[in-house]
Formats: structure tokens, sequence, C-alpha cells
């Protein structure tokens, strides 16, 4: 569950990047969040993974109440997310097996359940025959298929994809969609920054669209149309 | 911590170490240059301490009989020490005993002296109640009858007690100072090793890490910097230390003071030049990775 109440997020620089946004998305919903570069989508996501701060107002992620959190418990609510990115974020000296690897290890899984749980998660992105590779001998949609792995490998309540098809044409961009409904249909919640219209039109889902820090729309089985592009 | 992340860290840390080549070997030298000053200064401190102890403590006045007093007459220069103000106690020591003495100090080689080749006097050793009084009861001492001579070690003391308490004050500020410099050239080495592996930060970030253990391999890395500084360090204080007490010991031979012996001072030294080495280094990488983690 998440929750925003009145959240206002003011840069030093004046600019107001969430303007008193309230909203809640509820388990096992898959959210598009849309709008313009700029309108204040990334400051909107990355407030709900504590990296960043809203100046004020409130906001519960599961059980955590982000805006007085203290940096000791930052990492007990990133556990319970998975976070994935337009640039997959993958180590490029680890192969992809290492790279889902990695995201257990560091949480200090036992070695038996870390090679457990990568396999899994490499099969359900299809990847289980190119776990020695390493990321430069893959393609786009593949790199963001491990990125999408390491994020699920943890078992997490809710997987935060950061513009995860803006690199990816949008064959490859279907592919990764289908995984994410996979994904979304294990009752994960998924919240979606993009700006890729055919996606949020080819695949519905509530879409709450941002403009100038400010919700100016929140609808079921939405569509949306890029003013900003073609894509 | 579980036994694999132990192992995890230490693997990363030394792999850390050898990745950044270079600049591991210019931390590794300032720690090196570093702590050969501090181990230099530390042993000159330590031993000034010494001696000024030595010196403190040196509350006894030497009285020397003449030759041909009687034991009754010693017995009446006795009662007359006894009675200056400031001397708490008298003690005989015969020149057969003081030879022993000296036997027992330089060597065998003085048995050569023995009974009437002795050429020492009789002596009552005079304790004095505080280091200032010798100065007043040595000088009595020698206005009375069969009184040699009479010699005292503390007097010295107020003057060198002012020039050891001003070369302690800038021993420890200048220490202090190249701790700093050295804190701050570690410091900025592993800053680069950080920004080689801020991806790899941020994403453990992202994944849940907690900062002790994204941090624990750059305080190790820095431990090690610390550690390896401070090899070249404890063999030249070590070896230089040996030479300067051989060649200082025989200087003191005459006297009541004595430098800390190398076998028991040494190690102590040694061992403090590791520790502040694993301390400055992991003190200087855990300074760099606080602004990767927020904290």
């Amino acid at each position: 569950m998440i929750e925003y109440k009145d959240v206002v997020k003011e840069y030093p620089n004046n600019t107001l990047a969430s303007d008193h946004i309230s909203l809640k998305i509820n388990d096992g919903e898959f959210v598009y969040v849309v709008g313009p570069s700029g309108a204040g989508k990334s400051t909107f996501i990355k407030m709900m993974y504590h990296e960043e701060v809203p100046t004020s107002g409130h906001i519960q992620v599961n059980d955590h109440s982000l805006e007085k959190m203290k940096n000791s418990e930052v990492p007990r609510l990133r556990r319970e997310l998975g976070i994935v990115f337009q640039d997959f974020k993958l180590l490029p000296r680890l192969t992809v097996f290492e790279n889902v690897a990695y995201a257990l290890q560091v949480i200090e899984k036992t070695p038996a359940e870390v090679k457990e749980r990568v396999d899994r998660v490499l099969t359900l992105v299809g990847l289980e025959d190119k776990k020695d590779n390493f990321p430069d001998e893959l393609s786009g949609g593949e790199q963001q298929r491990v990125a999408i792995a390491r994020a699920i490998a943890n078992k997490p309540s809710i997987l935060i994809a950061d513009e995860p098809t803006g690199n990816l044409d949008p064959e490859t961009a279907r592919g990764i969609m289908d995984i994410l409904e996979k994904i979304n249909q294990e009752k994960t919640t998924v919240v979606m920054a993009t700006h890729n219209s055919f996606i949020v039109n080819e695949y519905k889902h509530r879409v709450i669209e941002i403009a100038d820090g400010k919700i100016i729309r929140d609808q079921e089985e939405g569509d949306y149309i890029d003013e900003s592009s073609n894509a | 911590m579980k036994a694999v992340t132990l192992k995890r860290h230490l693997t990363e840390s030394f792999k850390s170490l050898k990745r950044n080549g270079w600049m591991s070997v210019a931390a590794v030298s300032a720690v090196t240059v570093t702590l050969l000053l501090v181990g230099v200064l530390l042993s000159i401190l330590m031993n000034i301490n010494k001696v000024a102890h030595d010196i403190e403590n040196d509350v006894q006045v030497r009285v020397v009989i003449d030759r041909g007093t009687t034991k009754e007459q010693k017995a009446q220069l006795k009662s007359e020490l006894s009675k200056i103000s400031g001397v708490k106690k008298v003690t005989y020591s015969s020149r057969q005993n003081e030879l022993d003495n000296v036997i027992g100090v330089y060597g065998k080689d003085f048995q050569l002296f023995q009974g009437d080749q002795n050429p020492l006097y009789d002596v009552y050793v005079v304790d004095t109640t505080s280091p200032e009084k010798t100065v007043s009861v040595a000088k009595k001492a020698k206005t009375l009858k069969y009184v040699y001579d009479a010699k005292y070690g503390g007097a010295s003391a107020k003057k060198l007690f002012k020039i050891v308490a001003s070369i302690q004050r800038w021993g420890f500020v200048i220490s202090l100072l190249l701790l700093f410099v050295a804190v701050f050239l570690i410091s900025n080495t592993i800053r680069i090793t950080i920004l080689s592996r801020e991806n790899e930060i941020a994403i453990m970030r992202l994944v849940g890490a907690t900062n002790s253990y994204i941090r624990w391999p750059f305080i190790l890395e820095g431990a090690w910097t610390g550690l390896l500084g401070a090899i070249l360090p404890i063999l030249l204080v070590d070896i230089a230390y040996y030479w300067a007490y051989g060649v200082l010991t025989s200087a003191l031979a005459s006297t009541n003071y004595h430098l800390l012996t190398p076998a028991t001072f040494l190690w102590q030294i040694d061992l403090l030049l590791a520790v502040i080495g694993i301390v400055i280094g992991a003190l200087g990488s855990g300074l760099s990775m606080r602004r990767f983690l927020k904290i």
C-alpha cells in the first residue's frame, strides 16, 4: 500500500516538484505515472523509495512513514521494494547470474537461498540460458530483463519502474511489459513512470498524470497522449 | 556478521587495494612517512618522560663521608643529618656495599677494585621529603664535619621539567598534525576508489544493503593501507632505537637515569604504530564514505 497525503517537495532552487499531491495505491494495483519531462514524475517516484524526502506532507509505504524515516531504517524499506531504471544499472564486470545474486548477497542471504532464487527469477524473465553472459553481450531488452529479475529477486511487495521501456524499441518494450504484467498477476504492486503512450494505451491500467508537480488526472483504465514526443 | 559476509568483505577489500595500484602505493607511502615521524617523536618523548620521571623521583642526597672517620663520628654525623629539615631517612652504605652496587649495575670488571683497591667512600644516603628539598639538604650537609661531599640529582630537575613540558607539548601537536595529514591523504585515496565503484554503491543502497554493509570493504581497505604503511616505520624505529640505546646508555652510565629498555619498549611502540596505522586508515576511508551514504 502506498499513500501520499498533501505531499510537497520543494528543491533548494525553488522548483516545486510536488505541489500538495495526495493519492492512494492499493496492494496489487498496476499504476502508470505519466507526464512530460520535468513534470515531477521522477520526484514522485523517488520519494516512494526515500531517495528524495518530502518538504512537508505524509508518505506511507507499507508499514513505513517515509517523511520521518531515519537513514538507518531506509534499507528495511528498500528490501520491500524492487526498483528498475531506464538505464538498467547493471554491474558490467559481473555476469547475469552474479548481477542478480549480488542484490541478494548484500542483504546477507545464504548462498543456497541465493542460488535458488536467482534461478527462479531468471526463468521467470526467460534468461536462464544467458546466466553466464556479461551485460554487454546482451541486447537492451535482455539487460532490462536482468534488471527486473534483480528487482524481484527478493520478492518485493512493490515494484517501482522508472521509464523501464524508455531505451527500448516497441517490440522489446512489449516483451518487458509482458513480464511486468506477469509480476503484477502474482500480486505485486507495480508503479511505472513512463511517457510511452502506446504502452499505456495498449496495456490498460490506472493512469496518474502529473504536470507542474500536480496530479491533473487519475483515471482507471486510462489512456495517454504524449504531446512532447511521438513515442 | 555472517562468515560468508565477512569473507566477501575481505576479498572485496583486497581486490580493491590491488585494483587501485599506484593510488594504494601513494596512500601507503603517506602512512609510512607519517608513522615514521610519529614513531621517532614518540620514542624521544617517551624516553624524555622516563628520564624526567627518574629525575623527579631522585629525592636522594648522597653524603660522602671523609676517609678515616670513626664509628662514633659517623654516628654523630648521622644524628646531625637527621636533624636537617626536610630529611626523611638516613641510610648508611659502606664502601664495600657501594662497590657491590657498581658491580651489580656495570659488570664484573669492577671486581678488580675489591678490598683495599676499592676507590669508593662510605656514604650516607639521605632521603628527602620532596625533590625540591634536595638542594637545601645537600647545602647544609656540606657544612657538617666529616663530610667530604654531598651530591644530589634532583636539583637540575626544575629547569629540565620546563624544557620537557614544552617538548612534550610540541611533540604532541606535531604528531597530531601529522596524523591529521595522513587521515586526509588516505581519505582522498579511498575517495577515488569509491568514485570508481559509485554505481555499485548506488545499487547496493537500492536493493537495501545497510550502510555498515556497504562501508565495511572500504574500511578494511583503509585498515590494510594503514597496516602496510606501518611496516617500514616499525622496522626503522626498531633498528634506530637499538643503535641509539647503545650510544646513549654508555653516555648516561654515570647517572641514576636510564632509557627505556628496547626489549620492553619496542614491542609497545611497534604495536602502537600498527594500531595508529590501522586506525587512521580505517578512519580516513570511513570519513570519505559519508558523502556516498548520505549520513
